[in-house]
């Protein structure tokens, strides 16, 4: 065997490795997923049903239901998408084509990059602090949806402006060329061409916002809520609250009701998500 | 009086010094040609009479660019009216991913025309203009981005002439191209000259002698020589322009 053909095996050798490595590592992905779902099936998909859906918490397990942390959640996430997507894709737009690319520019960049990183519990103590105290909406819906659009904006923006930057140059000079302002040339191209990548960015910003419960026990979101919210001042809880809620119990019957609750908020997520890539696939064809 | 004029225009980026001291008077109806090395500034001395280097941060530009004997980097001057007066034509064809008919109407519609008859017969017109009626008369409502590589940048050349300038900046707009499609754009300027002012930068020099009355050297950012085409590929005054046509350096 010559050096040539020596290095071309090692080379071939090396390619098959890598794809078993890949392979396994997907595998190993998949199985956990597949054993967290069968696990959590097994457990909740008994008590999943009318009564479940729409009751409210009880402190006995059989009567008791998830009607408040669904209510509550969903309302939390359409309030925070509204607050967080206009206000996270307006701050994109301004960073990428109206701001200058200059030494401030970066120090902003570089920030929000950092926001976006911050643990979420951190983001609790500050609506805890700005929205529940300071502002005095006490544990409001409204106050919780604020921190969690604090909490999600990062993630809006950062991919906002990779979608932008992401339209090649000579779109906005050949708007620009006809005559086109700024703004036109925004909202004529730049926003319908990069439409399909920045509603990624939402889904994952508010797939975050489903899950994410540490900033709302932080600001005082309840665990035991009787009632439906009604207005922005409503106190309010979640799904998750609910489930860890049910999970700290003793009792082995609202363990099951803690899997139940997993399994619909599982739902309520894909739900959320193939909403959004059915928009996405509808706009980027 | 010229159609365009600049008069000892300086232009910095940053620090570097892109354009010295740079005189020169374009008449109406002709077509110039901007040639030189890479680097050299031809691109960016084009790019001032739609005033483009606007969009690049740390942009610095002295002296005075004249359209029509006004200029155009006054105060009072508003950018897109400039735009619109001085159409372009880019390198790499850039239609918008929207129909042929939308590309060359967008002129149209971004200023407030909303007549269908008169859109609709501005975009034919356009398109005839530019050479393309015949093969997209069909296909209106298809997109751009299904044209071939010649076929969009007439579609380009269409969308620029539909907001009617006077004056077409084109930065090397059949470098991109294949000979076919190259010599439709060439045969193309000739056409347009009837009507329009053009100024055309090029690496083709053969392209130069062949599309314009004058030609324009630039090197390192200054005007070395500007004469009849014919001229200057002749009988070049300067040794520099000697050089790089007959292809010593550059």
């Amino acid at each position: 065997m010559n050096p040539f053909e020596l290095h071309a095996l090692k080379q071939r050798i090396k390619d098959i490795a890598f794809r078993v490595i890949a392979i396994l590592g997907l595998l190993f992905a998949l199985c956990v997923l597949i054993l967290l779902l069968v696990n959590v099936a097994a457990d909740g998909l008994g008590r999943i049903n009318l009564q479940f859906l729409t009751s409210f918490p009880s402190r006995h397990a059989d009567k008791a239901g998830i009607v408040a942390g669904l209510a509550g959640s969903f309302f939390m996430v359409i309030i925070t998408a509204a607050i967080a997507v206009p206000v996270g894709i307006g701050a994109a737009i301004y960073l990428e084509e109206y701001g200058r690319k200059n030494w401030i520019g970066r120090f902003i960049e570089i920030n929000i990059a950092n926001l976006a990183g911050v643990p979420s519990i951190v983001y609790g103590l500050l609506g805890l602090g700005l929205f529940v105290r300071w502002m005095s909406l006490d544990r409001s819906i409204l106050a919780g949806s604020l921190t969690m659009s604090l909490l999600i904006m990062p993630v809006i923006i950062i991919s906002t402006r990779e979608a932008l930057r992401a339209v090649p140059n000579g779109i906005r000079e050949a708007s620009f060329a006809v005559g086109a302002t700024r703004w036109q040339t925004i909202w004529h191209h730049l926003l319908p061409i990069s439409f399909p990548s920045i509603l990624t960015g939402i889904i994952l910003a508010i797939s975050r916002a489903i899950g994410e419960t540490a900033p709302l026990i932080t600001i005082g979101a309840l665990t035991y809520v009787t009632f439906l919210p009604k207005n922005l001042d409503s106190a309010f809880t979640i799904l998750p609250i609910q489930i860890y809620n049910w999970v700290s119990r003793p009792q082995q019957e609202f363990h099951e009701n803690a899997a139940a609750g997993i399994i619909m908020l599982l739902v309520f997520t894909l739900l959320l998500n193939s909403i959004a890539i059915i928009l996405r696939n509808r706009f980027s064809r | 009086m010229y159609k365009v004029e600049t008069r000892d225009v300086n232009l910095f980026y940053g620090n570097t010094h892109a354009l010295k001291n740079v005189t020169m008077g374009i008449l109406e109806y002709q077509v110039v040609a901007m040639i030189g090395p890479s680097g050299c500034g031809k691109s960016t001395y084009l790019r001032l009479f739609n005033r483009m280097n606007d969009m690049i941060d740390g942009v610095r530009i002295e002296g005075e660019v004249l359209l029509s004997g006004k200029d155009i980097y006054n105060g009072g001057t508003r950018v897109e009216e400039i735009r619109k007066k001085v159409g372009m034509v880019f390198q790499k064809p850039n239609p918008f991913p929207k129909t042929i008919f939308e590309n060359v109407a967008y002129g149209l519609r971004i200023n407030g025309i909303s007549n269908k008859k008169f859109i609709e017969e501005t975009v034919e017109r356009s398109l005839k203009q530019a050479a393309l009626w015949d093969e997209v008369k069909d296909e209106l409502k298809k997109s751009a981005l299904a044209l071939s590589g010649g076929q969009q940048q007439r579609l380009c050349i269409a969308r620029a002439l539909a907001v009617e300038p006077s004056v077409i900046l084109m930065d090397e707009p059949a470098s991109a191209l294949d000979p076919i499609s190259s010599a439709k754009i060439e045969e193309l300027i000739w056409e347009l000259k009837k009507k329009y002012t053009i100024i055309i930068v090029t690496h083709n020099m053969q392209q130069a002698a062949r599309v314009s009355d004058k030609t324009a050297f630039f090197y390192l950012g200054e005007l070395i020589e500007f004469n009849d085409t014919k001229e200057l590929f002749m009988n070049p005054k300067h040794e520099r322009t000697q050089n790089y046509i007959t292809g010593r350096f550059g």
